[in-house]
C-alpha cells in the first residue's frame, strides 16, 4: 500500500476554550475518497478547518502529517501551497476583485509563476461548462451577491482550477437544490478523474454521494469516530439515520 | 515578478527628495501676515487694481474670522511663522527644454514629462508658488480652449470673466482659510471651454509644495460652458519638512446647462501638510459634475467639495476615498445643496485608516423647497486595519421638501479574520490577503481613476498585485 496522504493522529481540538473533538484518527491514501458523515454539531465542520489551519481552531493533542510532515506549525497558505484545499461551508464574499482574477492570482501564488491570460481562460472556461456556471460569474466578485448554489459551485471551480493533492468538501451539498446537487456532483468527479487526488466529503445527507465513488465512511458523534466503513455504510445511514450509532 | 504584496506606510521615497534651494535661487517675503506683505505680493503679481483691492479686503476677513474649532485640531500651525510666498527665479515656460534643470529634474521624478507623452492635453505644473511649466497642445488652443496661469489671464481677453467668476463661489468670508485664500492666493489654473466644445483628452496640473514653511494658496478656476465637456486632473505631493506646512488652495467650478465637468484629485502631501482646501462647484440646468477625489497624504485635512445643484436636472457624483495612517487626522466628506427640481447626487467614499490614523467622514445634503423630485444617495463605507485607528461618520441632512427621495447607508468594519482565513486557504500569504481585501475595498474608486493615477494609487498604498487582480 502507498504511503498516506494525510494521517491524522489522535487529534484533539478547542474552540473557545471548549474541546470539540477528543480525539480523532484517520488515515487518507493517495486516489482514496473518503466520506465524514454525522449530525450537525458532531465536530466534522471543526475537522476540516483544523487540517486546512482556521486560527480560531487550537489543536491540544495530537498530530496532521501532510507528505509525511507535520502540518500543525504550517499557516493555511503554506498548507494550501503544499496541496490541501477546503470548499468552505460559507464562503466569504471578497467585493472588488473578480473570481477570475482572484483564481488567478491565487495560481500565481501556486506555481510562482505568471499565468497567461489566454491560457488561463482556456482552462477555465470547460471548468466552468462542467459546472454549469454561465460565463458572466468570471468577471463578478467573488461570492458577492452569488446565490448559495453558485458559491458552491465557485468553491468547486477554485478546487478544479487549483488542483490540489487533497480537498476536503465543507456541506458542499447543504442547502442546494436536487439539480444543483448534481451539478456540483459532476465537478467532484471532474477532480476524481485524476487518480492521484484525495477527497475529504463532510456531508450530513447522502444525496452528494449518489453517483461519486466513495472508499471509506466514518461516522463522527460528539467528536469521536464511532464507525469506519466501506461505500455501504453510507446506505444503512439511509435506511436507519444516525441513531443506530447513538449510545 | 513582484512576489510580495503587503500594505505599508505609503512609500514616501519617491516624493521625500527636494532640491537644496539656495538663497540667491528665491525671493521670500517676511514670515508673518500684514498688508505691508500683502501689497508686496500684490505688486510681486503685477495683479490689477481690483485683485489688489481684493487680497486687502480678504486680509481685514482674515484677521476677523476665527480659526474652525469643529475639526481637527490645527494648533500646530502658526501663520506668523509661515512663509506663504516662494517663487522660483524662472518665469513662464510652454517649452520643457526651458525648465531649469534642478526643477526639471523634480518633475522627471515625478514623471511628469511621461504623463504629458501619453496624450495628456496640457500640463500645467506648479512648483512653489508659480507656474513653471505651462503647454497646452496645439489642438485643444485650437478648439478655442483657454488653458493658463490665472496671472497673466487677468490681463488677457479673458481679464472680466475672471473678475466675475474668481472668488464669486467661494468668497473670502466662508472662512478664515478662504480669507487667507483671498489676501495671498498665488498660481494656479485657469481653464475656459466654451459652449458645445468637448476636451477629449484630460487637462492635467501638478503641483508641489518645495520649501521649508512654505504655504500654498493656488486657485483654480474653470468654466465649462452650455454643452462642453472636460476632465481635469489635479494631483499634488510634497517633501516632507519639519516645519509645519500648509495648503489653502481654492477651486471654483461653473459647469453650464447641459455641460459636463470631471473633476479628478489625488492629493498626496508629505505628512507635516495642514491641508485646508476649498472646492466648490455649480452646476446649472441638466449639467453634471463629477467628482473623484483621493486623500492620501498630509497631516490634517479639512476637505469636503461642495456641489450646488442649481438648474433642474442638475446632477451630481462624488466617489472618494481616504487613507490615513500613522499620525495622520484626514476629515474629508463632501456637500450638495440641491436647490433646482429633479437634481440628483449618488455619493460613494471609501476611507481606511491604520496604524493609529483617523479618518472622518463629515458630510452635508441640503435639499431646498425648490429642489421637488430630488434623488440623493450616500454611501460610506470604513475600514479599519487595526484597533489603534479610528473611522467616524459625521452626515449633517437639511430637507425642506417632501418631495425627494433621499438615503444614507454609512458602514464601519474591520477586515474579519474569516475572510483572510478564506483567501488564505486559496495559498495567498496573510499580507497579500490583507492587501487584496483593502485593495478590493478601493476598487470602486481607482476604477474611477485615469490609469496611471491609479497606478500611483496603488503605489501609495502600496498594493504591489501581481497578475490580473485589481
Amino acid at each position: 500500500m502507498a504511503d498516506s496522504l494525510l494521517k491524522i493522529e489522535n487529534l484533539k481540538v478547542e474552540v473557545e476554550d471548549n474541546e470539540i473533538l477528543h480525539g480523532i484518527s484517520l488515515d487518507i491514501h493517495p486516489g482514496e475518497t473518503h466520506v465524514l458523515m454525522g449530525l450537525n454539531g458532531a465536530g466534522k465542520s471543526t475537522l476540516g478547518n483544523t487540517i486546512m489551519g482556521n486560527p480560531s481552531y487550537h489543536v491540544t493533542g495530537g498530530d496532521i502529517i501532510f507528505k509525511g510532515k507535520s502540518i500543525l506549525g504550517e499557516t493555511p497558505d503554506k498548507r494550501a501551497r503544499m496541496g490541501i484545499f477546503l470548499s468552505f461551508q460559507n464562503p466569504i464574499e471578497v467585493p472588488g476583485v473578480t473570481l477570475s482574477s482572484f483564481i488567478r492570482s491565487a495560481l500565481e501564488q501556486k506555481t510562482g509563476e505568471r499565468v497567461m491570460p489566454y491560457a488561463f481562460r482556456k482552462k477555465l472556461r470547460p471548468m466552468m461548462q462542467v459546472l454549469q456556471m454561465d460565463e458572466s460569474y468570471a468577471q463578478r466578485d467573488l461570492n458577492v451577491g452569488f446565490s448559495g448554489g453558485e458559491k458552491k459551485k465557485a468553491e468547486i471551480l477554485q478546487m478544479l482550477m487549483l488542483e490540489p493533492d487533497f480537498a476536503i468538501l465543507d456541506e458542499t451539498d447543504s442547502g442546494l437544490d436536487v439539480d444543483a446537487v448534481r451539478v456540483v456532483s459532476r465537478g467532484v468527479e471532474e477532480f476524481q478523474k485524476n487518480s492521484g487526488r484525495s477527497l475529504l466529503i463532510i456531508t450530513h445527507s447522502t444525496k452528494i454521494l449518489e453517483s461519486l465513488k466513495v472508499d471509506y465512511t466514518h461516522v463522527l458523534i460528539d467528536g469521536k469516530i464511532v464507525a469506519t466503513g466501506d461505500a455501504s455504510l453510507v446506505d444503512r445511514i439511509n435506511e436507519k439515520g444516525f441513531e443506530q450509532f447513538l449510545k | 515578478m513582484k512576489e510580495k504584496t503587503y500594505i505599508e506606510d505609503i512609500d514616501r521615497n519617491m516624493y521625500d527628495f527636494r532640491n537644496v534651494e539656495t538663497a540667491e535661487d528665491t525671493y521670500r517675503v517676511d514670515e508673518g501676515l500684514t498688508p505691508d506683505i500683502v501689497d508686496q505680493i500684490s505688486r510681486e503679481k503685477n495683479d490689477p487694481e481690483w485683485m489688489h483691492e481684493f487680497r486687502l479686503k480678504s486680509l481685514e476677513v482674515y484677521n476677523r474670522l476665527k480659526v474652525p474649532d469643529w475639526g481637527p485640531p490645527i494648533d500646530g500651525l502658526d501663520m506668523n511663522h509661515i512663509v506663504t510666498y516662494v517663487r522660483p527665479k524662472t518665469g513662464m515656460s510652454g517649452k520643457w527644454s526651458d525648465v531649469p534643470a534642478d526643477i526639471k529634474d523634480t518633475f522627471e521624478r515625478l514623471g511628469i514629462p511621461q504623463a504629458e507623452r501619453e496624450s495628456l492635453a496640457g500640463v500645467g505644473a506648479q512648483y512653489d508658488s508659480e507656474l513653471v511649466y505651462h503647454n497646452v497642445k496645439k489642438e485643444v488652443a485650437e478648439q478655442g480652449v483657454v488653458y493658463s496661469d490665472l496671472e497673466s489671464a487677468m490681463h488677457g481677453p479673458y481679464a472680466d470673466m475672471i473678475r466675475d467668476h474668481f472668488m464669486h463661489l467661494v468668497p473670502p468670508t466662508d472662512h478664515k482659510f478662504a480669507a487667507l485664500h483671498g489676501a495671498v492666493w498665488s498660481g494656479g489654473s485657469f481653464v475656459y471651454v466654451p459652449a458645445g466644445v468637448t476636451v477629449e483628452i484630460p487637462l492635467q496640473s501638478y503641483f508641489r509644495l518645495n520649501a521649508p514653511g512654505a504655504g500654498q494658496f493656488e486657485h483654480t478656476l474653470i468654466i465649462v460652458e452650455e454643452g462642453a465637456n472636460l476632465h481635469f486632473i489635479e494631483g499634488c505631493s510634497a517633501p516632507k519638512y519639519n516645519v509645519a506646512n500648509l495648503h489653502a488652495g481654492c477651486v471654483e467650478l461653473f459647469v453650464g446647462k447641459n455641460a459636463k465637468l470631471r473633476y479628478s484629485t489625488i492629493e498626496n502631501w508629505s505628512k507635516n501638510m495642514y491641508n485646508l482646501n476649498t472646492k466648490r462647484a455649480i452646476v446649472e440646468e441638466g449639467g453634471t459634475m463629477e467628482w473623484v477625489s483621493g486623500s492620501f497624504g498630509s497631516h490634517t485635512s479639512y476637505l469636503y467639495p461642495m456641489t450646488i445643484l442649481n438648474g433642474a436636472g442638475a446632477r451630481m457624483e462624488f466617489t472618494g476615498i481616504t487613507f490615513a495612517g500613522k499620525g495622520q487626522n484626514l476629515d474629508t466628506g463632501m456637500k450638495v445643496v440641491h436647490n433646482a427640481p429633479d437634481t440628483s447626487s449618488v455619493v460613494s467614499t471609501r476611507s481606511i485608516s491604520k496604524d493609529g490614523g483617523i479618518s472622518t467622514y463629515r458630510s452635508s445634503v441640503q435639499v431646498t423647497k425648490k429642489a421637488k423630485g430630488a434623488k440623493s444617495s450616500v454611501s460610506c463605507t470604513s475600514l479599519m486595519l487595526d484597533a489603534k485607528s479610528r473611522s467616524d461618520t459625521i452626515p449633517a441632512m437639511d430637507v425642506r421638501t417632501k418631495d425627494a427621495d433621499i438615503g444614507h447607508e454609512a458602514r464601519i468594519g474591520r477586515i474579519s479574520d474569516d475572510a483572510v482565513f478564506y483567501l488564505m486557504s486559496r495559498g495567498l500569504s496573510e499580507e497579500d490577503a490583507r492587501a487584496l481585501i483593502v485593495s478590493g475595498f478601493a476598487d470602486d474608486v481607482s476604477k474611477e481613476l485615469p490609469l496611471e493615477y491609479a497606478v500611483e494609487m496603488n503605489n501609495l498604498i502600496r498594493l504591489e498585485m501581481k497578475g490580473a487582480i485589481g
